[in-house]
């Protein structure tokens, strides 16, 4: 397998899922894969590049167009004792299969007591020219429905911990992995093996005027604005969910408590967001602490649209987090 | 059937439990029936009155290290895996010590260890599932196989067809069924589907199908030992289309006034319990005093899981909070 070779050098985001995929499947023989176009093919994204021939047909399953089939087959194979792994071509797919994750996956444990040692993966977000149906977050959807644990890597040591940590669970798990981070985030990661725990967030800047509490690829916009906003002695914190369910609340309540102002960033739509509850949760927990109303930065309310400057207009970008942080500051 | 084919391929013993899980089942659900009109069973409450058959005989087939995903007139198959009729009017009465702790209710019970696969309402969402199961027994090469229906209007769901497609092309070793019972709700035949029977659609995922008295336990019996034994040989999936009636509405709420009568009675001739009282007298395996002594018993055992619910504890209030998500895997 390519990947492997590189574990000691710098790896890609892409290369440190490909690597925990790998790992665990070395592991652990429960562990499989299923998926469109993932062995003969190696993926739309080349992440099982390689895995079909090491592992073998019945380990690395190239399955029908079949979105809601195979979700539904990797929940009874994970309730007879098996570990699968999904691939969603695309996030955006992932609403195909929303009937067998919500009611199926989400509620079996808490109906009957069987759990389903799940894990979806959902390559999602845009900047990539997808376009209305392969650049979506849909990861609110999943917010809503208890049952379901949703994970969404900034960086390549997370993309690994989390998904590694994300196969050890026992509940089904949506690993949320952002496409435009695929090739264009390095890291060394540690030879030795590691997990990112799900539940924690991480404080990716710590700073003492502002929050900026985000996850996904917007981390690195968020860090983007902090450096950019240094010079004028606005000292940012930003703050990395990771996870999104179960939501580090301490966390988030901690950055908060010590800055007094928050803007919450995603790249989702604004409407019903994940930005939503954590500004909610702050009215109810933090009221006392803010010293500026909670900012929420977000895409509009329309589908991800195709066109370069459509595009552009519809993801956040650096210099909105900039200019209000300033306005937020000034408060 | 044909005498011969039961003698030779149905052992006395095995015919004379299924008359007895026939009975049970009849029994049962006239009971739970019963607390529902009396207004002691809230929610919805799906009988499977003049179908007991169907789930009395594939469950039969089986072995005890086989899982099923029943329909939701499978009440038999519930009581041949194991829950007893006390577990079962507890769940409907949202009691503890029902099998979902009060969580949900009816026929909305599953236990992995009793080889049963939980019940969804979304019909047909339990098909995909099965076929993974079986694809588990299958990878890890366990003789093991899956029994997993859903209802006519079920069919036309694309969940069925994902399933069905994905069996077939993985030859798993599951059996799909159909319990056609000629109404989804209000909604018949005509207007559910384009072809006359729903065994027309295996064809198209290459997959041998084979229509089945449903009143006939005898038949089901046999249908589905064959699909078990073709799926254990690692052919791969069948499916099987039961044909039957509803006699009953689709709920207990209704009172079902769209079945036009004269069907009813035609059907009502063809009760199983009825056929297989038949069959059971020409075998000389049973006669009337017979007959009446099993429905005796059955009826009071339903009698003391009735009690034995009745003083089983409500779940507390605060319990809704519990179980969301898992500590660990159950281990298969």
């Amino acid at each position: 397998m390519a990947t492997s070779t590189v574990a000691t050098g710098e790896v890609t985001y892409l290369e440190a899922i490909s690597q925990a995929l790998d790992e665990e499947m070395s592991r652990d023989e429960r562990v499989f894969l299923m998926g469109e176009d993932i062995g003969i093919y190696g993926g739309a994204f080349r992440i099982t590049e390689g895995f079909l021939a090491k592992y073998g047909e019945w380990r690395v399953l190239d399955t029908p167009l079949s979105e809601s089939g195979f979700v539904g087959a990797a929940i009874g194979a994970a309730m007879m004792g098996l570990r699968p792994v999904v691939e969603m071509q695309f996030a955006d797919f992932i609403s195909c299969a929303f009937d067998q994750i919500t009611e199926v996956a989400a509620k079996n444990h808490y109906r009957w007591g069987a759990a389903v040692p799940l894990v979806i993966r959902a390559p999602f977000g845009g900047g990539i020219h997808g376009g209305p149906f392969h650049s979506e977050c849909p990861e609110g959807w999943f917010f809503h429905s208890p049952g379901l644990k949703l994970v969404a890597p900034s960086n390549p040591y997370d993309a690994k911990g989390l998904l590694k940590a994300a196969i050890r669970d026992p509940n089904p798990v949506i690993y949320f992995e952002h496409k435009f981070l695929y090739r264009r985030i390095k890291a060394t990661l540690p030879q030795d093996d590691f997990i990112v725990p799900i539940g924690k967030a991480e404080v990716k800047r710590p700073g003492a005027g502002l929050s900026i509490i985000t996850y996904g690829a917007m981390v690195h916009l968020a860090l983007e604005a902090a450096q950019l906003l240094e010079k004028d002695g606005l000292d940012l914190e930003v703050v990395d969910l990771r996870t999104l369910i179960p939501l580090d609340k301490e966390t988030i309540y901690g950055s908060v408590r010590k800055t007094g102002k928050v803007i919450v960033l995603h790249e989702d739509n604004k409407t019903g967001g994940i930005g939503a509850e954590i500004a909610a949760l702050l009215a109810e927990e933090c009221f006392d602490c803010l010293d500026g109303p909670v900012v929420r930065i977000a895409a509009p309310d329309t589908p991800v649209p195709f066109s370069t400057p459509l595009e552009e207009f519809f993801l956040p970008k650096t210099g909105d987090i900039v200019e209000a942080a300033r306005k937020l500051a000034a408060y | 059937m044909d005498l011969a084919d039961v003698t030779r391929d149905i052992k006395r013993d095995d015919l004379l439990q299924m008359y007895y899980y026939l009975r049970l089942t009849r029994s049962l659900e006239d009971r739970i029936s019963a607390l529902y009109r009396q207004g002691r069973i809230v929610g919805g409450c799906y009988t499977s009155h003049g179908m007991e058959a169907i789930a009395v005989g594939y469950a039969s087939a089986l072995e005890r290290d086989d899982f099923i995903a029943p329909f939701h007139r499978d009440m038999g198959a519930f009581l041949i895996r194991g829950f007893s009729p006390g577990e079962i009017i507890a769940q409907y009465l949202g009691k503890r010590t029902g099998p979902t702790k009060g969580k949900d209710g009816n026929v909305h019970m599953g236990d992995l260890k009793r080889g049963v696969i939980g019940f969804v309402s979304h019909l047909a969402d339990n098909m995909p599932v099965a076929a993974g199961a079986a694809l588990a027994f299958k990878m890890r090469g366990e003789s093991r196989v899956v029994f997993a229906g859903t209802g006519d209007g079920g069919t036309s769901r694309g969940d069925f067809h994902e399933a069905m497609n994905l069996a077939a092309v993985r030859k798993l070793p599951v059996v799909f069924f159909c319990n056609n019972n000629q109404y989804a709700y209000s909604t018949p035949m005509r207007l559910q589907m384009a072809i006359a029977d729903v065994v027309e659609r295996a064809q198209a995922y290459g997959m041998p199908g084979e229509i089945v008295d449903g009143n006939d336990v005898a038949a089901v019996y046999l249908a589905a030992k064959r699909a078990i034994a073709y799926a254990r040989a690692g052919k791969g999936p069948t499916f099987l289309e039961f044909k039957t009636m509803r006699m009953h509405g689709h709920s207990e709420h209704d009172p079902a006034k769209y079945v036009p009568q004269d069907l009813l009675d035609s059907w009502r001739k063809k009760d199983p319990i009825l056929k297989t009282e038949q069959l059971l007298t020409q075998l000389k395996y049973g006669d009337e005093g017979y007959f009446r002594d099993i429905e005796a018993r059955a009826k009071k055992e339903v009698e003391a899981g009735l009690e034995f619910a009745e003083h089983s504890p409500l779940p507390e209030g605060p319990e809704v909070l519990e179980g969301v998500f898992a500590d660990q895997a159950d281990s298969y």
